[in-house]
Formats: structure tokens, sequence, C-alpha cells
């Protein structure tokens, strides 16, 4: 991890990070905006816009095979991107880098490039009761088209993964992994090192769902030795539209093709079609080359402040928050895992989460409420719902404070005192 | 954008904690079940009719104060009214939440014209007139309505997820 670490700089001053964000100056029904809803999206610092600005300025074209000015540059930028995210995560090679429209994309791009290529009736999958949707739906396809089936892992009451369970669920049927890094509804680390460690010693692959962990912490693919993993540009400071796949060079190149179009060819007659070497074979059409650049440009600025000082700073904000919200009468947080990044769901006895979240919205509080596209989580916790608060970088203790006074705010409404 | 937290105030002082015609009825002639999805929140309507006039109502279950509230003061609104006056009234309601109407346009509304303010919420439209989809699911005997439910005639593009 030492491609992260070395290029940690300025110490850590939040007030001049802030700085970097405009959309922190916004004033939200008349007070300061308070955005802690990172988790669904993080806001975009100054360094990444103005990137987008001036490649629209002054670099655009399409990419790949044009003779001109333009097209050369656009395309140098565009593969610039994928070497800094191959960095970023220490990918071994720039071509196990896919770009695609987000996280959800690059898990579908699995389910049909490899899923359906290699998994047959009464094959077994590996799920975790933690996942988003985005990585429980495609793998129900997969398992209602090729007569499959889905195996769950369960987590304990404080939402961790019960690993002693996770490990009796591999059989010789088992022939696929897919598990979130990081839980978007509870903030729970799951130790995903060991579980893909298991997972090889039965020769059966692991995709991870990075969307969570890689904005908080430094990811290294080589490291973790996963198969596959999958995350956004959007939760990281970059624009939406743009995620990433990274795939082990051997898998990928076993796995079809996903999409079919322009530059994931080599040859095309009607006869018959020769795809293109990876990564462009998983790259068809023209791709959303500004939103690439603007990630590559994002990911500078998070090395720039450096993963560590990023997670240090998110973690001491976790730690006041949980207990400022533990000492609450009437809050419950639910997550409790020992290993989280700074992610708070929570409840208030008897005030459904969607009002919580809309009188927070008065002070100019913005949180997520709602089942946070995990339902099977929601049931096994027996909640509809919870209020979310997540943290970025830029988050302060004041808005913490700020969180918690909200909080009572709103219990003051429902108990008619106000 | 104060106004909304007046709604608060008022729907959350009253009908939030004192729902009225909560619970069953005995002589259900007509009943449905709403559902949203997006939040989780359900309740079950039933009504008694006679003669096209709406002589008791009742509704169950669970939901945000906002859906609670709209559901408590339906049933005041529409209960000893004909099928007719309250088809009329479910659509006045409608207008009024999505915004399309102001109240001192409507001349049935009421007191239910603290729903206004539910306009300037466009993600807690459909919470609000889930009471009014599930009477109107009832009236017609449908057995089961969803604010996501693509046959649902009144189906609201509102606030969609």
């Amino acid at each position: 991890m030492s491609n992260i670490t070395s290029q940690r700089s300025a110490p850590f001053v939040v007030a001049q990070i802030r700085q970097d964000f405009p959309i922190l100056k916004l004033k939200v029904n008349d007070k300061p905006l308070i955005y802690l809803d990172n988790a669904a999206s993080s806001q975009m610092p100054q360094q990444v816009i103005q990137r987008l600005v001036d490649y629209q300025t002054n670099e655009h074209a399409n990419i790949n095979r044009g003779v001109h000015y333009l097209s050369e540059t656009a395309t140098l930028r565009f593969e610039e991107a994928r070497g800094k995210v191959q960095r970023f995560i220490n990918a071994a090679e720039t071509r196990e880098i896919i770009f695609t429209s987000g996280c959800t994309e690059s898990i579908n791009l699995v389910m049909h490039g490899y899923g359906r290529k290699f998994i047959q009736a009464g094959d077994e999958i590996i799920l975790t009761v933690l996942e988003h949707h985005s990585n429980i739906v495609p793998w129900q396809m997969l398992a209602e088209e090729k007569g499959a089936i889905i195996r769950v892992v369960p987590i304990n009451d404080a939402g961790e993964l019960l690993i002693d369970e996770y490990q009796k669920l591999f059989n010789p049927r088992t022939k696929f992994v897919a598990i979130s890094h990081v839980s978007n509804s509870l903030g729970t680390v799951n130790p995903i090192r060991e579980m893909i460690k298991f997972a090889h010693g039965h020769k059966v692959p692991v995709l991870v769902d990075g969307a969570q962990a890689v904005p908080h912490m430094s990811v290294d693919v080589q490291d973790l030795d996963c198969d596959f993993y999958a995350f956004s540009g959007h939760k990281l400071g970059g624009p939406t539209g743009i995620g990433i796949l990274y795939g082990k060079a051997s898998l990928l190149e076993a796995m079809q093709p996903f999409k079919g179009g322009g530059d994931m060819i080599a040859v095309v007659s009607f006869a018959k079609t020769t795809y293109n070497h990876i990564p462009h074979k998983f790259e068809a059409g023209t791709p959303p080359i500004a939103a690439a650049i603007g990630l590559g440009a994002a990911i500078d600025y998070l090395l720039q402040i450096g993963m560590v000082a990023i997670a240090e700073h998110e973690h001491q904000l976790l730690e006041y928050a949980t207990a400022q919200i533990t000492k609450l009468a009437g809050v419950t947080i639910i997550g409790r895992a020992k290993n989280k990044v700074a992610v708070i769901s929570f409840v208030v006895a008897d005030i459904h989460p969607h009002d919580v979240g809309t009188l927070l919205n008065l002070d100019g509080i913005a949180v997520r409420t709602g089942h946070h596209c995990t339902q099977p989580l929601m049931h096994r916790l027996g909640l509809s719902a919870t209020s979310r608060a997540s943290f970025a970088m830029y988050n302060t203790f004041a808005e913490v404070d700020a969180l918690v006074a909200g909080i009572v705010a709103v219990q003051q409404v429902f108990a008619g005192s106000m | 954008m104060s106004n909304y937290k007046d709604l608060y105030q008022e729907v959350i002082l009253d009908h939030n904690k004192k729902p009225r015609n909560y619970g069953q009825i005995e002589k259900a002639t007509h009943q449905a079940a709403g559902h949203n999805p997006l939040c989780g929140d359900h309740l079950q309507i039933a009504l008694e009719l006679n003669q096209d006039l709406i002589c008791a109502i009742g509704f169950s279950g669970e939901s945000c104060a906002i859906c609670k509230a709209s559901a408590s003061m339906m049933t005041v609104a529409v209960k000893n009214k004909t099928r007719a006056d309250a088809e009329a009234l479910i659509q006045e309601f409608l207008a009024l939440a999505k915004g399309q109407l102001n109240a001192i346009d409507l001349i049935q509304i009421g007191r239910l014209a603290v729903f206004a303010g539910i306009s300037q919420l466009p993600t807690r439209v459909k919470c609000a007139i889930l009471p009014w989809h599930t009477l109107h699911a009832a009236l017609n005997s449908g057995a089961e309505t969803s604010t996501e439910a693509e046959h649902d005639p009144m189906r609201t593009t509102i606030g969609g997820a």
C-alpha cells in the first residue's frame, strides 16, 4: 500500500478541506447545509469540477482510432485515468481496470460475463444478508435463468457476518461468492481478506462490492487477492455515470462480453466477429470519457489528502457521533459492529424515519431515510426503515452536534412541546 | 418553507397522536390494503356502504405521521358521505397534495387544506395520498393497491424513487 501512504502530504485540516467543496457553502432552509448523505453520493471538490471544465473546454473528442489531435489527446487522458485507478487500488495491470457506468453495472457485467458462461444448474452462489440490492438482484436473475441456488451468510445483532456460518455454506456445488466490503446501511467492515482466502481454498472466485469502502480506506486488490472488485466514482468525489470493475486478467479473458458494439471488437463480419482484448472487450460504445477523467482527478485529490488521514478523521467523527447519539433517550443505533466506517443508522422511538428526515431537513441537515436498498437486511433487523447519517472527510464535530440537536428537536415536535 | 413545519405541528399534535376511526369496524362491506414499498408504509381501510352511504369506516396499519394523519382526517371527512362525494373528495385531495389546486378553490376539502403544504415535499406526497388511493380501491372493491402499482389509474409520478 506504499503507493497510497507515500503520497500523504500536508496535515489534515478540515476547515481547509471544506474550502475545496463549493456546495458546502449552500444554505438549505436558511441554514448552512450539513451534508450527511455521503454513502449515497459524496460531494465534488473544485479540483474535479475544474478538471471537467478543462476537459470539455480544451480536450474533448471521441477516443480510440481518431488520428486527429483532439482524439489523441482525449484517448491519452482517458487511459491516464485508467492508470490512476490501477495505482489507486494497486491492480497488477491497467488492462484489469474496466470502466463501467457505476458499481451496479460492474456487478452486472460479472453476472453476464462470468456467471452466464460458467454457472450451471444446481450451482450455488454465496451472498450475505448485508448486501445492497445491486449485489443481490443480478445473482437472483442468474439463479433463475440457470437454476442455480442463492445461499446467504447471516449476521449477528451487531450487524457482523457470522464467519462460521459462511464457512459452513461451502460445498462442492459452491461456484461463486459476492460480498460487500462495507455495508452501506450499517457501516460494517467485513473481514473480506479472510473470506476470500477461505473461498479460494475451495477454488471459488470472489466478487467484492467495494462501493462503500473505496472512499474511506486504502484498498489493495492484490493484497486482498479478490477476483473482482467493483465501485462507483460518485462516492469518491467523482462524477456520476462512471464506475470501475477490477478483475484478474485471466478471469476477464475467459469471460464472454457483456455488451456488443463498437470498440469491443477486433474484426467484424457477418460470418463471425472476434472480440478485442481486455479491457476493451468490455467497453462497447463511447464511454463516459469526461467522467472517467473526472474520476482520475478525484483520485488525485484523495491521494493528496491521504487515505490514512481521511480514515483517521472519519473514525474520530464516528466515535464522537456514536457517543453523542447513544446518550439520547429514545434513539437506538442500528449496527454496532466493532469494525465500522463512519455510517450511523438509527431509529427514533415512535417516529417514522421519513418524518425524522423531513424534519432534519428543516435544519438544513441531509440524512437518508428508508431501507437503503437493503430490504433483506431490514427484514432481518425487524425494521422497515432507518435514518442514516454517513460522514465524509469534510464533515466536522460541530456538524455532529447539529445532528444531535436536530434529532432532539424532532422528538420535541412529536412530543408537542415546540 | 416554514409552512410544512406548520403542517407537522397541526397533524402530528392532533391526528397522529389521537387517530380517528383507528381500528376494525363490525360490518365491513368493502375493504382494501394500501402499500408504499418505498418506505414500508402499509394500511388497511374497511368501510360499510349502506345504499351508497359510507356509514362506517376504519383504518389500521403502520405508517409515518403524514400518512397516518392523512388517513385519520380522511375517515372523518368521508364518514356519512355518499360514494360519489367521497370519490369527488379523493380527486380534490390528490390535486391538492400534488400542488395542482389551491385550497381556497376547493369546496369540500375543509380542514384537509393543511395538506396543501405537502406539495413542497415531493418525496412525501405519496405518504399523504396512500390512504386516498386505498379508499378509492376499497370503494371499487379492489383488494389491494400500491403507490407503485402500474394498474392503479391514479398512479402518481410525483416523488418516484
